[in-house]
Order: structure tokens, then C-alpha cells, then sequence
């Protein structure tokens, strides 16, 4: 029987065989594009947590992927070049610790998310997309033409991060630890969506006024989620710099917040592993058709129009629906 | 810094921001009454330039050029009008961001394909070309005047053609009541592809005015496109003196903040340090401008009340 639970852990279960089939035939290229697919879902279900969950369409997203991706990359260089990051209050050269640079990028996504959110849900509707939408720019500049880091250009980490002595160099133990990641993401998330917290976010969306009459503060509720979201997306952004071991400003660039709500359109809106499979789509595609043609994104736009006007409910709500005719 | 950089500055953002009204007024309208976001309004202006690029390679004359800018980016507004985004009307703002996003990687991609990814030029006319005195001792540039005069015959061509025409009066009435004005035997469809026709054009006459300045590549559109949002947002969605005054303002403190706030800074801490510093707070500034707006007045300058 094909249920959304199904459909889920059926796609869990093949992208970790996958990994390690490709470890056994050797396609570390392979093990790459699913550590890509993970960290995209990351990210993703990030954001689906306010916008499928909290209806809060966020078009700046890529801001807390960048964020934590800069957050990382900046502990990470200054740990390579031994160069001192802060003098104040205490010396401090960076870090390659994986959980030291998890913990600063949780730490300053929540922190930037919180003035986001804070400010951005004073507004409601096409205001909010557009003020989330000109934050994620106001960060995108800033990296561009701040010269420290790269600037446009963007910089080099040369070494992953290290974990418990584990080599993160090797393909598949990177993969591994993105797997872990991705485990604990889906479990956090589906914990807060079905509890009374997720409850009452997913209230918010049909009726404020409702929600506030049984005294929830719709604001407190949506604030949350959304700093939530953005240490997600933001863990997400620091897996990302990992992966390629370099930073760039396009992590913060606005394709990528567009690139994000494809995803989970793709897999689906409002579902858990919506974006899991919106992710594995959409990095499939671009590897199937990229490789005909380098003009790919033509088919690319042409697949999400007709998503949108035709096949509403993604992938897993068309399974589900298939599964019902029969 | 000079009184004469001051002033050539302050025109430079004038004339920016008369570029960003032709942007921004299609944009708010199509908001306004349609209730579609459109972000595929930066292709317009994208295909705009190209269009006209186009058509100067053919037959080397810049008026020609600009004709077929707006042309064009009409005739493929509406296409693109009549067959996709009219779907959209009844939507959720989720869909047409999507759709409307997978439009400018199609058109992004297509312009590619046809065009290669080198950018291409758009020469000034001899009419035009070089600098004249505007004031006494002040030179400026001759093409940038006249980007401001079309901007300016624009703005006055709108401000007629919404406050004192017939065609005004139905775009008003759509913005207040789109059911009631469809019940009054206007046929709405037809007035929302005009309208969508209007503003592609004017995105696409921007494109070639603005094209001519700089480069006409891929990707031109979006950089404009996000600061006409922040345009409209500023002056409150749907109102075309909220979108005039705004583009104003975007264009100036955009414009003379990158230049003034690295020299400001200069007096305070070393020159490269208030360089990079400077360009970068002054790159942020309109943001930072949207941002105290937005949280003084959630709707915008001229917004009306959220429902």
C-alpha cells in the first residue's frame, strides 16, 4: 500500500542503498550528487516548515543557507591559516570542529532569523515575500562587496571539517554524516508539526483571528517557526560550504531562495519528506538533462509551469492520487 | 568632493530612478489590478534589450531599435499573458511566484540559446552623444538627459491615461472591485491584457535605455527587477504615485549614498577600510531603507490598508 509514510521511507532507504552501491562500483561522483540531494532537502525542509506548515511564503531563504555557509567557511579558514578571528573577549582562531562550527551556525542563523522574523512578520501576504525577499539582498551585497572573504569572488577551505576523527574527505563518510543530519532533521520536524506547537502554526495559516481567540499569540507562534527554519536551512548552508569546500556569495543569491520553494513544490507542499523527493527531482533533472543540453533550465521552467497549473500537490500528492483512481 | 560630482550624481540617481519607474509602474499596476506578482516582469525587460540589440545589428539605427524594445516585449507579454499567466489570476501568491520565477529560467535560457552568453552593445546616437552644459560650468552626459526626458513624457503619460481617461477609470475600478466592474460590462480579460501589455512594454523600453548605458546580457533583468519590488513595496503596492515617488527615492539614496558614504567614512577611519566598508553599507542602503519603511508603515507609503 502506497502512503505518504511509504512513499517516504521508501525514498530514505534507496538513497542510502544508492550511496553504498556507489561506494562498491566506485562512483564517487555518484555519492557527491546525493550528499548534494540531502543537503538541498535540508534546506528545504527548513523552509517548508514556515511555508507549507505556516503558509509564511519566504522568498529569502538562501540568506540563512548563505549565512550558515559563510559562518563556516569564515571558523574553517581562519583554523586553516591559524589566523586570529576575534581578540575579544578571548583569543579565538576559528574552528574545524564540526560541532564548534554546527554550534556558531546555529547560533547566528537563529539570531538572524529572529530579527528577520521579527520584523518581516509585522507584514502580511506579498509585503512579507518581498521584505524576506530584500533581507536575503541586503546580505547577498554585502558579501559582494565586502572584501574580506572573497568578495565576489567568493573563497577557497581547502580541508572538510573533522568529526570524532572520522576522514570527511572520504565521499561516503561526508555522506554519512549529511545522512545523520537529514535523520535528525526529519525526525525534529515531524515532532513540531504534530505537536500542539505545530498545531497551532498550521492554524495560523486559515484564520488569525481564530487562533487568537483561544489565546495563542499567532505572532509568538509564526516567530518561532520561522527561527526554527532558519537554523535548519542554516545547517543546511553549512554542509553545503563543506561539500564543495568553498564559499561563494551565490549561496545567498536569490535563485537559490527560488530554488528552495521549487523543491518543495516539486515534492510536495506541506509534507514532511515534500521536499526530500523535490530535491532528488530536481538534481536528477539537471544531471539527466544537463547532460543533452547545457540550455536545461528551458525544460526545467516548463516542468514547473505545468506543475503548478495542472499537478497541484507535487510528486507525492500525484502518487497518492494515481494510488486512489485505481 | 566638489559641489559639480555632488550634482552629477544627484542626476545620475534621478535619472536611474525614472528608469526604475518604467519598471516599477508596470509591476504595481499588474499588482494593483490583476493581484498577479510577477516576476518574470525582469525578462520583459531583458527581452527589451536584447530585441532592440537585435535590431540594431540588422539595421545599425537606434530609433529603430527602441521601437521594436517595446514592440517586442508587448507582443510577448501578451503571448505570455493570454496563455500562462491568466491562469494565474485566481491563484495563490505561492503559485505565481513559481510560475512567474520558472518563466525567467525559460526566458532566461531561451535568450541564451538564441543570443550566446556574451553580452552584447547598444551604441548612442550621434544626436546624442556627448555632454552638454546644463548649468553654468556643469557638463552632463547628453543620453542620460534624455533617458530622463522619456521617463519624464512616461510619467506624465500615465498619470493621463489613469487619472483622466476612460481606460483609467476601469484600471481604478478594477483595483477596488474586479467582480462589480466585470458586472458592469467591462470585459475584464481584454483590460488585463492590455494592462499586462503596457507594462511589458514599458519594462522593455527600459531595457533598451538602460542596455545602451551599460551591457545587454542574460541576467540584466533581475538585479532591476528586485529593485522595482522594493520600489513598490516602498510606495505601497498598486498605486502609481507611491510607485513614482519611490523610484525616485530608490534611485537617489541608491545613487548618491554609494558615493557619499565611502567619502563620509573616510574622514573617520583609513581610506581602503572606508572603501570596502562604504560600498558595502552603500550597496545595502535601499534595503536598509525598505526595511525602516516597511516597519513604520506596514503597507507601504501609499499602500492601502492590508485586508
Amino acid at each position: 500500500m502506497m502512503s505518504e509514510k511509504n512513499i517516504s521511507y521508501i525514498s530514505l532507504v534507496s538513497i542510502f542503498l544508492i550511496a553504498i552501491f556507489s561506494e562498491y562500483f566506485n562512483e564517487p561522483y555518484l555519492i557527491t550528487l546525493l550528499s548534494r540531494i540531502i543537503i538541498f532537502s535540508i534546506a528545504a525542509i527548513g523552509l517548508n516548515l514556515v511555508l507549507g506548515f505556516g503558509n509564511l511564503i519566504s522568498f529569502g531563504h538562501a540568506a540563512f543557507f548563505g549565512l550558515g555557509g559563510y559562518v563556516s567557511g569564515i571558523l574553517a579558514i581562519h583554523a586553516f591559516n591559524s589566523e586570529l578571528l576575534i581578540s575579544w573577549p578571548f583569543l579565538f582562531n576559528g574552528s574545524n570542529n564540526s560541532i564548534i562550527i554546527w554550534l556558531f551556525t546555529i547560533l547566528f542563523c537563529s539570531l538572524l532569523a529572529l530579527l528577520v522574523g521579527a520584523l518581516s512578520l509585522r507584514t502580511s501576504g506579498v509585503y512579507f515575500i518581498m521584505i524576506t525577499l530584500a533581507f536575503a539582498q541586503m546580505l547577498y551585497y554585502f558579501a559582494i562587496s565586502w572584501p574580506s572573504y572573497g568578495g565576489e569572488d567568493g573563497f577557497s577551505i581547502y580541508v572538510r571539517s573533522t568529526l570524532f576523527g572520522i576522514n570527511t574527505m572520504k565521499g561516503l563518510n561526508f555522506f554519512f554524516i549529511c545522512f545523520f543530519w537529514l535523520l535528525i532533521i526529519l525526525f525534529i520536524t515531524s515532532k513540531v508539526v504534530n505537536s500542539p506547537f505545530g498545531l497551532a502554526l498550521r492554524a495560523t495559516r486559515f484564520n488569525l483571528t481564530r487562533v487568537r481567540s483561544v489565546g495563542i499569540n499567532p505572532f509568538r507562534i509564526q516567530l518561532i517557526a520561522f527561527v526554527l527554519s532558519g537554523a535548519i536551512t542554516g545547517i543546511a548552508g553549512s554542509l553545503y560550504v563543506d561539500l564543495n569546500r568553498f564559499v561563494s556569495p551565490s549561496l545567498l543569491s536569490w535563485q537559490m531562495s527560488g530554488e528552495f520553494i521549487v523543491f518543495i513544490l516539486i515534492g510536495g507542499l506541506g509534507r514532511i519528506y515534500g521536499p526530500l523527493i523535490g530535491a532528488a527531482f530536481f538534481v536528477a533533472f539537471e544531471q539527466f538533462f544537463g547532460s543533452y543540453t547545457e540550455h536545461w533550465q528551458i525544460f526545467l521552467g516548463i516542468i514547473i509551469i505545468s506543475t503548478v497549473l495542472f499537478a497541484k500537490g507535487g510528486i507525492i500528492g500525484f502518487m497518492l492520487k494515481y494510488q486512489k483512481n485505481e | 568632493m566638489t559641489a559639480e560630482l555632488l550634482i552629477e550624481q544627484f542626476l545620475n540617481g534621478l535619472q536611474f530612478g525614472f528608469m526604475l519607474f518604467l519598471m516599477s509602474a508596470g509591476l504595481t499596476l499588474i499588482f494593483g489590478v490583476m493581484g498577479l506578482i510577477n516576476l518574470a516582469h525582469g525578462s520583459l525587460y531583458m527581452i527589451g534589450a536584447f530585441s532592440a540589440a537585435a535590431t540594431f545589428a540588422f539595421f545599425n539605427s537606434f530609433w529603430l531599435s527602441l521601437l521594436a524594445s517595446f514592440s517586442c516585449a508587448a507582443i510577448v507579454g501578451i503571448v505570455v499573458e493570454k496563455t500562462i499567466i491568466r491562469k494565474l489570476y485566481n491563484r495563490d501568491h505561492l503559485d505565481q511566484v513559481l510560475v512567474t520565477f520558472a518563466l525567467i529560467l525559460f526566458f532566461s535560457e531561451l535568450v541564451r540559446w538564441i543570443f550566446g552568453a556574451f553580452p552584447l552593445y547598444l551604441d548612442v546616437p550621434e544626436l546624442l552623444n556627448g555632454s552638454i552644459e546644463v548649468f553654468s560650468g556643469i557638463y552632463y552626459s547628453k543620453y542620460r538627459l534624455f533617458i530622463i526626458f522619456v521617463g519624464l513624457i512616461i510619467a506624465v503619460f500615465l498619470f493621463f491615461l489613469i487619472g483622466k481617461t476612460n481606460l483609467g477609470i476601469q484600471i481604478r475600478a478594477g483595483q477596488h472591485d474586479r467582480e462589480m466592474i466585470s458586472a458592469l460590462g467591462v470585459d475584464i480579460s481584454k483590460l488585463y491584457t492590455l494592462l499586462f501589455g503596457i507594462g511589458a512594454a514599458l519594462a522593455g523600453l527600459a531595457g533598451a535605455l538602460i542596455g545602451t548605458i551599460q551591457s545587454v546580457e542574460v541576467g540584466m533583468g533581475e538585479p532591476i527587477l528586485i529593485l522595482a519590488f522594493v520600489i513598490i513595496v516602498i510606495g505601497g503596492i498598486g498605486s502609481i504615485k507611491g510607485a513614482f515617488i519611490a523610484s525616485l527615492l530608490v534611485g537617489l539614496v541608491d545613487t548618491i549614498g554609494r558615493f557619499l558614504i565611502p567619502s563620509v567614512l573616510q574622514t573617520v577611519t583609513n581610506p581602503s577600510d572606508a572603501m570596502s566598508v562604504g560600498s558595502a553599507i552603500g550597496s545595502m542602503l535601499i534595503y536598509i531603507l525598505m526595511a525602516i519603511i516597511l516597519i513604520l508603515k506596514p503597507t507601504g507609503l501609499y499602500g492601502k490598508q492590508l485586508s
